[in-house]
């Protein structure tokens, strides 16, 4: 009898073999300024470490909050025995206010309709519980996370269908994309419960825009469907336009309520990338259905926010006067990082998807491709890993459907990192062109219509390798 | 289309709503030995208040291990972006080493071999989607803690099928009933993947017994299935018999086949009394489920902040010593109090020697031989006596009568004000309902011979427990 479940033993080091190379040669040989100036500098982490000199001052001139203490009594006992999967109010309420914060209070949150749990890839996945059975589908536009073919499908037995989305309008979602996904579902049996988007995008770094929020939501009328917005990169959003949530647009629409659409919109958060904290796993669903709610207050057992973290937040969220200026300067900051990293790819002749958020660039590299394939892209990421020692993230892996594109990160090193990893990637430009000649270039350079889709519709459960929570 | 999955939805108030009401009760009349000394008394949470004396002192000699420093430098970033789900190193070692001081270092763990959940709760689940199918079994001995129903089968599917053991010869687990609950299984077509036990026990507050080790070991070796120990009480241990892991059984079986399919379930939760802070852990011999477990983790990690703060504390081998010693000691004597308290209320108990609870015997003062007499008991004691304890059939006893009766989770006062309404309840019930009679003739009964006047025909009649409504709010702060 087989002794493990097919979700254990399914582990297999699949498709993506060379993905995992690339982090065991960073990890082999990691950059270090001083130690190891020729080592492979990691640019596929999407991490906030930009503003970590802020948090510290507030801890300490806070140590309250850190020694589980109240007006200088400590509520140790308290928070020991606190598991109430109702979770922390004061923390809650913290919550809510500092997400309409980050939606300039245009729109306003219920602390009663939050259900906290440890960091969003639980969320994500308990929402797939919530709203799904085992071999029903969620359509998500490409390219996106690649932990969403773990977190959304492992456990849950549900499929995810791609949303095809191009370079030829800047990867929009547009509605007839979205109902070409629906037909492929179709055609598979697939039962699409919903739409499952990043917004900001993970891995393009922009904000949806009205016109695409428009389409899904009447896209999610039309079909009786769920939107799932998963809003962890709103705090990161530096430059115009400006971040318009799910919420938001639907309050614009005024949708009629006999379509009973705010029961089937779901808002999914994080401190992991606003405030750079992935390690204490805090993570949100909001949603207007109280079955949801109910359901995944229950299902958070399975990952509560420590009591410990719980208080430590509360305490600083409820710092208004540091909560603004955390966020003002933290966006300072990363549009400063963006400005440095697409200015430094420009001077190397690689341009990248215009973007206002996130801790990422979305570079266009087909014009260095040897042929507009994914083979090709495969040839070059290895050459960027092994030649110029950068770790970047190619496309492929985000199920992209056109060769050639990687994300970057920009916020996980120090300045004088990201300058040495530019000029590494100034002079790789330089000697590629002059090796593939001036000619190939241009015409590789220009702008492609047709689309490379991958062979399969609706993508297996995804081996991954040993790094992936730290993959965002 | 039906909008939201089944598991969203299967969330009725069911059968025991009112369960639901007595838990209503407690929270709109709760006990306080001030401001409400009238109020309902909770003994019915698995809680381990006694020692949090001890962990405070230390936490305020430490404020460092608080305060994301080591060696007076701050660690605060390396903290925050922590989260690999192999877990923080330190964390890990001083967790092995302290279940190893737990079991007396009669056993050693490679924390390689540790999977660090957030909390048991998550530990348990993860196991179950690593060992079993959905629609595959585990067979679990009665009475036992109701919160499996939820953590073992709502999103995995797995069946929980129990294994019944009987106030016969004090709950133990035999070879017929493990073989009995394996038929049983098979003849639904339940395919069975494992045993799951709590040692210590939970609601019984017992250690499992060398044979029952013995017995558990032979039976999964002969079926070729898996064993999962729950040692989350193994550190509240008070008295002998001692703590037997069942890790300590396999020294000597080390790399046959089934010592891969042996795994413990640990958590910080009961031990050290900080649930809040979801420290649980999976410990397995088996690199394939350590790899997959480890993954899933994903879906549950503790927080790095607390990992470090734990990797501080147990670290401090003075501190483990004495707090493990110091615990134990005040589990023991309020033990000692509840029993005694309920010896001059004519009620016992069953014999026990860990956990935070005692299994109390209040067959004498049921109408009937029925659960639904149980009930009606249970509702007398919540209404009336104004104390919330968890009635025998919600942890799926086979005999009515029985309740879980906590004793670490209230103050010395508090408990012996408990006691003394028990004593007068039981009092009034004897002189005014003629109980009497059947009390006396309980006891003769009992002292004649050890057969018990409780005939098996009370034994519940479905095999496989549907999945129980989860009908309080209070889910996963109660009862464990």
């Amino acid at each position: 009898m087989k002794m493990l479940s097919r979700k254990a033993s399914c582990d297999s080091h699949g498709q993506d073999s060379s993905y995992f190379l690339g982090w065991q040669e960073y990890e082999k040989n990691p950059y270090h300024e001083v130690q190891n100036p020729n080592g492979i500098i990691q640019m596929g982490l999407a991490e906030n470490q930009l503003s970590f000199d802020l948090l510290e001052s507030w801890l300490a001139s806070n140590t309250d909050a850190l020694g589980l203490k109240r007006n200088g009594r400590s509520v140790f006992r308290e928070l020991a025995l606190f598991q109430d999967y109702h979770g922390f109010p004061a923390f809650k309420n913290e919550l809510v206010e500092f997400m309409a914060k980050l939606r300039g209070y245009k729109v306003a949150f219920d602390p009663n309709k939050l259900v906290l749990m440890a960091g969003s890839t639980s969320a994500n996945e308990i929402l797939m519980f919530c709203l799904a059975e085992p071999g029903e589908a969620f359509l998500l536009p490409t390219p996106y996370y690649p932990g969403f073919d773990r977190d959304l499908k492992w456990r849950t037995g549900v499929e995810i269908v791609p949303i095809h989305c191009s370079s030829s309008n800047d990867f929009r979602i547009t509605a007839c994309a979205l109902e070409e996904a629906y037909q492929r579902a179709q055609k598979l049996n697939l039962k699409v419960k919903g739409v499952l988007v990043t917004n900001p995008s993970n891995p393009l770094g922009s904000t949806l825009n009205r016109d695409e929020l428009n389409h899904l939501i009447d896209f999610a009328i039309k079909k009786e469907v769920h939107i799932i917005s998963d809003e962890i990169y709103s705090g990161t959003v530096f430059d115009s336009p400006s971040f318009i949530s799910i919420t938001e647009a639907v309050m614009e629409k005024h949708v009629d309520h006999e379509t009973d659409l705010l029961g089937r919109i779901h808002i999914v958060y994080s401190l992991s990338k606003d405030l750079g904290l992935p390690g204490f796993r805090v993570g949100m669903i909001y949603s207007n259905n109280e079955t949801v709610v109910a359901a995944a207050t229950k299902m958070s057992s399975f990952g509560l926010v420590s009591s410990q973290t719980q208080f430590l937040l509360s305490n600083m969220l409820s710092d208004k006067k540091f909560t603004s200026k955390y966020i003002k300067e933290n966006q300072r900051r990363l549009k400063k990082r963006k400005d440095m990293l697409v200015s430094g790819l420009r001077s190397a002749g690689i341009g990248c998807a215009k973007s206002n958020a996130g801790l990422f660039c979305w570079v266009d590299m087909r014009y260095l491709l040897r042929s507009d394939t994914f083979e090709a892209e495969k040839e070059l990421w290895k050459r960027i890993l092994f030649e110029v020692g950068l770790n970047i993230s190619p496309g492929s892996s985000c199920h992209c459907s056109e060769p050639g594109w990687f994300r970057v990160c920009f916020a996980n090193m120090s300045q004088e990192t990201l300058k040495v990893a530019i000029r590494r990637i100034e002079v790789f430009a330089e000697s590629s062109s002059s090796a593939s000649g001036r000619e190939n270039l241009s015409h590789q350079r220009s702008v492609r219509n047709s689309r490379r889709s991958l062979s399969k519709w609706v993508f297996p459960i995804s081996s991954y390798n040993d790094h992936e929570p730290a993959d965002r | 289309m039906k909008p939201l999955s089944r598991k969203a939805t299967c969330n009725t108030h069911g059968q025991d709503s009112s369960y639901f009401l007595g838990w209503q009760k407690y929270e709109n009349n709760p006990f306080d030995e001030v401001r409400n000394p009238n109020g309902i008394i909770q003994m019915g949470l698995a809680e381990n208040q006694l020692s949090f004396d001890i962990l405070e002192s230390w936490l305020d000699m430490n404020p460092d291990a608080a305060g994301f420093k080591r060696d007076g430098n701050s660690i605060f970033r390396e903290l925050a972006l922590f989260q690999d789900y192999h877990g923080l190193p330190a964390c890990k070692k001083a967790l092995v080493e302290f279940m190893a001081e737990i079991r007396g270092n009669k056993v050693t763990f490679d924390p390689s071999r540790l999977v660090l959940t957030a909390g048991s709760t998550s530990a348990n689940e993860t196991l179950m989607f690593c060992l079993a199918e959905a629609g595959e079994a585990f067979l679990l001995p009665t009475p036992y803690y109701p919160g499996f129903d939820r953590d073992l089968k709502w999103r995995t599917g797995v069946e929980i099928v129990p294994i019944h053991c009987t106030s016969s010869n004090g709950f133990r687990i035999t070879a017929s009933a493990l073989e009995e609950a394996y038929q049983g299984a098979r003849k639904r077509n339940l395919r069975v993947k494992g045993v799951l036990v709590t040692n210590p026990s939970n609601p019984l507050g017992t250690t499992l017994s060398l044979s029952e080790l013995n017995l558990l070991l032979d039976f999964i070796t002969a079926k070729d299935i898996h064993l999962i120990s729950d040692e989350i009480y193994s550190g509240t241990v008070f008295s002998s018999p001692g703590f037997v892991s069942v890790m300590e059984v396999l020294n000597g079986y080390e790399n046959t086949e089934v010592w891969n399919r042996v795994h413990i379930v640990y958590s910080l939760s009961k031990d050290l009394g900080l649930p809040g802070f979801r420290i649980g852990a999976i410990y397995s011999n088996d690199e394939m489920v350590v790899a997959a477990a480890t993954k899933m983790s994903s879906f549950g990690l503790v927080s790095s902040q607390t990992q470090y703060l734990l990797s501080a504390l147990l670290s401090d081998k003075n501190f483990t010593k004495k707090y493990l010693f110091e615990n134990q000691e005040r589990l023991k004597q309020r033990h000692k109090m509840l029993v005694m308290g309920l010896q001059k209320a004519r009620i016992s108990c069953l014999k026990s020697n860990a956990g935070l609870f005692c299994w109390v015997d209040m067959r004498p003062l049921l109408h009937s031989n029925t659960f639904e007499s149980e009930m009606e008991l249970w509702k007398k004691i919540v209404y009336d006596v104004r104390l919330n304890i968890s009635p025998g059939s919600s942890c799926h006893c086979t005999e009515p009568g029985w309740f879980r009766v906590c004793f670490a989770n209230m103050s010395e006062a508090t408990l012996n004000l408990a006691m003394q309404r028990l004593k007068k309840f039981v009092v009034d019930s004897t002189t005014n309902n003629s109980n009497n009679r059947s009390l006396d003739h309980y006891y003769s009964a009992k002292n004649s011979k050890k057969k018990s006047l409780i005939p098996k025909w009370s034994l519940i009649p479905k095999w496989v427990f549907r999945l129980s409504s989860r009908d309080r709010d209070r889910e996963s702060s109660d009862e464990r």
